[in-house]
């Protein structure tokens, strides 16, 4: 009995000493060693922080290692890829690193306004100087260089790719079928939607959407072809007013464009819905230029099988969203951190990561001819068009914002509120 | 003095790891989560320290439960917990009173009703979400289009699309997964009970009513509270299943749960806990009581 007792007590003992050690152990391992010469812009390896980990994102990742590796042998390329829930696990898992000060080497983020909080809270580093040491201010359009500055001057992540998002899909096969000229071309959203009236008469979908946040690309790309450029990007610094009729006439048109959409969006993502126009089953969607991917994978030719053209109305503009890479504040190699910014932003960088990954350069140099036909197009837009932020993919305004809006749009399209309430509360949410 | 010591210290000493860790990692962060929810914390800015927050004591709960959105929320996560406690408690009293007759195979039914709990509410949900498409008519498919084979038609419905009761749809798969546990506790309960207590009401001449009434019932008493209990607190913290049948943004499926995490994910960090407190003391009005009851019958 009483070495039963003594027993239990060194049991005991020994599982304290044992948790105070681990407790020690998961202080001290952040980084391996890159505290040494924190101050003198380690370059020995870079922690790349992203959420690419599968299909055409990771093959575009792969191909800018392979360029990185070209130009910075010195430096070893350690992948952070967290996959997951359209990066929602890896966003999730950041905001804990930084909060703990142990910030990966730079991380991936999409450009703009989503950046703000990280601005906000002295998490990342003010890079516009690297614009200037890697020529970037001239190779990117003046356009994009303004939307992605801050309003004192500052720039807080270098783009690797662009992406657009006002663009409609179209099955020319099932126009022709019900009586549509899948030729025509549309001034403005009421000529379109005359033909998804007939569309909708004849018994197809004449519009696909998926869950919330592709609703809430849709009222966007509603916003600016209605509003035009200018306006629609007042809606974000406070020039234009919500509570305007112009917005109340925008919104009428995005209700009836919702009429016109399948029953189960709510349910499905944006593959599924664009899968419907691929199938046949509904005429048109409005989705990013990450859908052409969707085509292509399964081999359709553009013009027989699919057609592709800026929302109807917002023709001149380019409503982009891009992933960037950030210089985190205190990461432990920024000398590495540099080095992978200097690849993002370098030409070859981006043309092997684009032509990989399917979307275009953010640079205006780089020879596009090896590019897909939907690409060359792009690419041609993005150097002549009005260039404008996207709301839905973290480019015109903050998160906060961001959820506030798609929580009202959410309400608005399932029927719980009116439009005049849906108005007033997307214009408190964008007065955070 | 040394005695006691003595004697209380090895045991003690064997409590301390756990009492530590319980002490920290839950009532610690607690008592973190609560004073969290006490400030004007609602950015990322104030979160690292760039920009001063200051407590504002009970405001935001006051501000959170005065939001139509907050109690739209609230509203659906109580039409959750009553269709899912009343919905498992029925169907696994029922499969419970039908094993409990000696049937042949009671061993092979009693597997397959239990099953649907090994399945994770993530997988599950990932069907259901297709079962529940919410298409009508020629569209359809899942259960409507099922209901369309059957020829009852008139069945279909929008599921958990609806702006109001969206919700119970989302409660069916629950039930799925759930009633065979609450089978097996009753079934447990139906066991705990002497084969002499059911004679000796049948020689007093109890109907076969009055005996499951007066007899069978007052025993199964305990077993029920368990299981409204267990499965009312799982009811209150459902979050997985409604994230992958529905997404947190839909206005229809949303629960205090999913709020917490939208607000944490906009570094909304003073509603997040808010939430997160709002939700753990409606699990302690359900809980709290019954362990004082627990407690006391055993002292008993």
């Amino acid at each position: 009995m009483r070495l039963n007792r003594r027993t239990s007590a060194t049991v005991a003992g020994a599982a304290l000493v044992g948790l105070a050690l681990t407790a020690c152990g998961g202080g001290g391992d952040d980084g391996g060693g890159g505290t040494d010469e924190t101050g003198g812009g380690d370059a020995s390896e870079v922690e790349v922080f992203t959420w690419w980990a599968a299909g055409s994102e990771k093959a575009g990742l792969d191909a800018l290692v392979g360029v990185f590796e070209e130009q910075h042998p010195d430096t070893e390329f350690v992948n952070g890829a967290v996959a997951g829930g359209a990066g929602s696990a890896a966003k999730d898992l950041l905001q804990t690193r930084l909060q703990a000060q142990d910030p990966p080497d730079t991380f991936q983020a999409h450009a703009g306004a989503e950046l703000q909080d990280y601005i906000d809270a002295a998490q990342i580093e003010d890079v516009s100087d690297l614009y200037d040491e890697f020529g970037l201010t001239d190779a990117f359009p003046a356009d994009l260089v303004d939307r992605l500055s801050t309003e004192d001057g500052a720039i807080y992540s270098i783009p690797s790719n662009i992406h657009r998002a006002n663009v409609v899909w179209a099955n020319p096969t099932v126009l022709e079928d019900n009586g549509v000229d899948p030729e025509a071309t549309y001034d403005d959203l009421d000529a379109w939607m005359a033909d998804l009236d007939k569309l909708q008469d004849a018994g197809v979908t004449p519009l696909s959407v998926a869950t919330t946040w592709t609703q809430v690309h849709l009222l966007e790309t509603v916003l600016l072809a209605d509003l035009g450029a200018e306006a629609y990007s007042g809606l974000w610094d406070g020039s234009t007013d919500w509570e305007g009729s112009e917005v109340t006439a925008a919104l009428e048109d995005f209700e009836q464009l919702m009429g016109y959409t399948n029953s189960d969006r709510d349910g499905l993502d944006w593959p599924e819905a664009t899968q419907m126009v691929i199938d046949g089953q509904a005429a048109f969607n409005v989705m990013g230029d990450w859908a052409v991917a969707a085509f292509e994978e399964q081999d359709k030719k553009p013009g027989d099988d699919y057609t592709y053209f800026p929302v109807p109305g917002s023709d001149g503009t380019f409503d982009f969203l891009a992933d960037s890479f950030t210089l985190p504040v205190g990461a432990p190699h920024p000398g590495g951190a540099k080095a992978w910014l200097e690849t993002v932003g370098s030409a070859e960088g981006q043309e092997a990561f684009n032509k990989a990954k399917g979307s275009i350069p953010a640079r205006t140099d780089v020879d596009m001819s090896t590019f897909g036909e939907y690409q060359q197009s792009a690419a041609e837009a993005f150097g002549s068009d009005t260039i404008v932020s996207s709301l839905a993919h973290g480019a015109a305004a903050p998160v906060a914002t961001l959820n506030a809006i798609s929580d009202a749009t959410s309400k608005f399209t399932t029927g719980a509120s009116d439009l005049a309430a849906y108005q007033s509360e997307l214009a408190a949410a964008a007065q955070g | 003095m040394l005695k006691s010591l003595r004697r209380a210290g090895p045991p003690l000493l064997m409590l301390l790891p756990s009492l530590i860790l319980v002490g920290v990692f839950v009532y610690g962060l607690i008592g973190v989560n609560f004073s969290t929810s006490v400030t004007d914390n609602h950015t990322a800015a104030q979160a690292t320290g760039q920009e001063p927050s200051s407590v504002v004591w009970f405001s935001n709960y006051l501000d959170l439960l005065g939001t139509e959105a907050f109690q739209h929320s609230l509203l659906n996560l109580v039409l959750f917990t009553v269709t899912f406690l009343v919905g498992t408690m029925l169907m696994g009293f029922g499969w419970a009173w039908l094993l409990d007759r000696p049937i042949r195979g009671e061993g092979f039914f009693r597997s397959i009703y239990l099953f649907p709990m090994a399945v994770s509410f993530v997988a599950s949900g990932v069907v259901w979400r297709w079962l529940l498409n919410s298409n009508q008519g020629e569209s359809a498919s899942g259960l409507n289009r099922l209901f369309q084979m059957i020829g009852l038609d008139f069945l279909q419905n929008n599921w958990w699309n609806n702006v109001t009761f969206g919700i119970l749809a989302i409660a069916i798969p629950a039930i799925w997964q759930l009633s065979g546990y609450v089978m097996a506790l009753f079934l447990a309960g139906f066991r705990g009970i002497p084969e002499e207590l059911r004679e000796a009401a049948r020689m007093d001449g109890a109907s076969e009513w009055k005996l499951y009434r007066h007899v069978l019932f007052p025993q199964l008493s305990p077993i029920a509270l368990s299981a409204l209990i267990i499965i009312g607190h799982m009811s209150l913290k459902s979050f997985d299943l409604i994230m992958s049948i529905s997404k947190p943004a839909n206005y229809q499926t949303k629960v205090p749960a999913v709020d917490m995490f939208v607000f944490k994910s906009s570094f909304d960090y003073a509603n997040a806990a808010a939430v997160g407190a709002i939700l753990l003391i409606i699990v302690a009005v359900v809980i709290v009581p019954y362990l004082v009851h627990s407690n006391r019958s055993e002292k008993r």
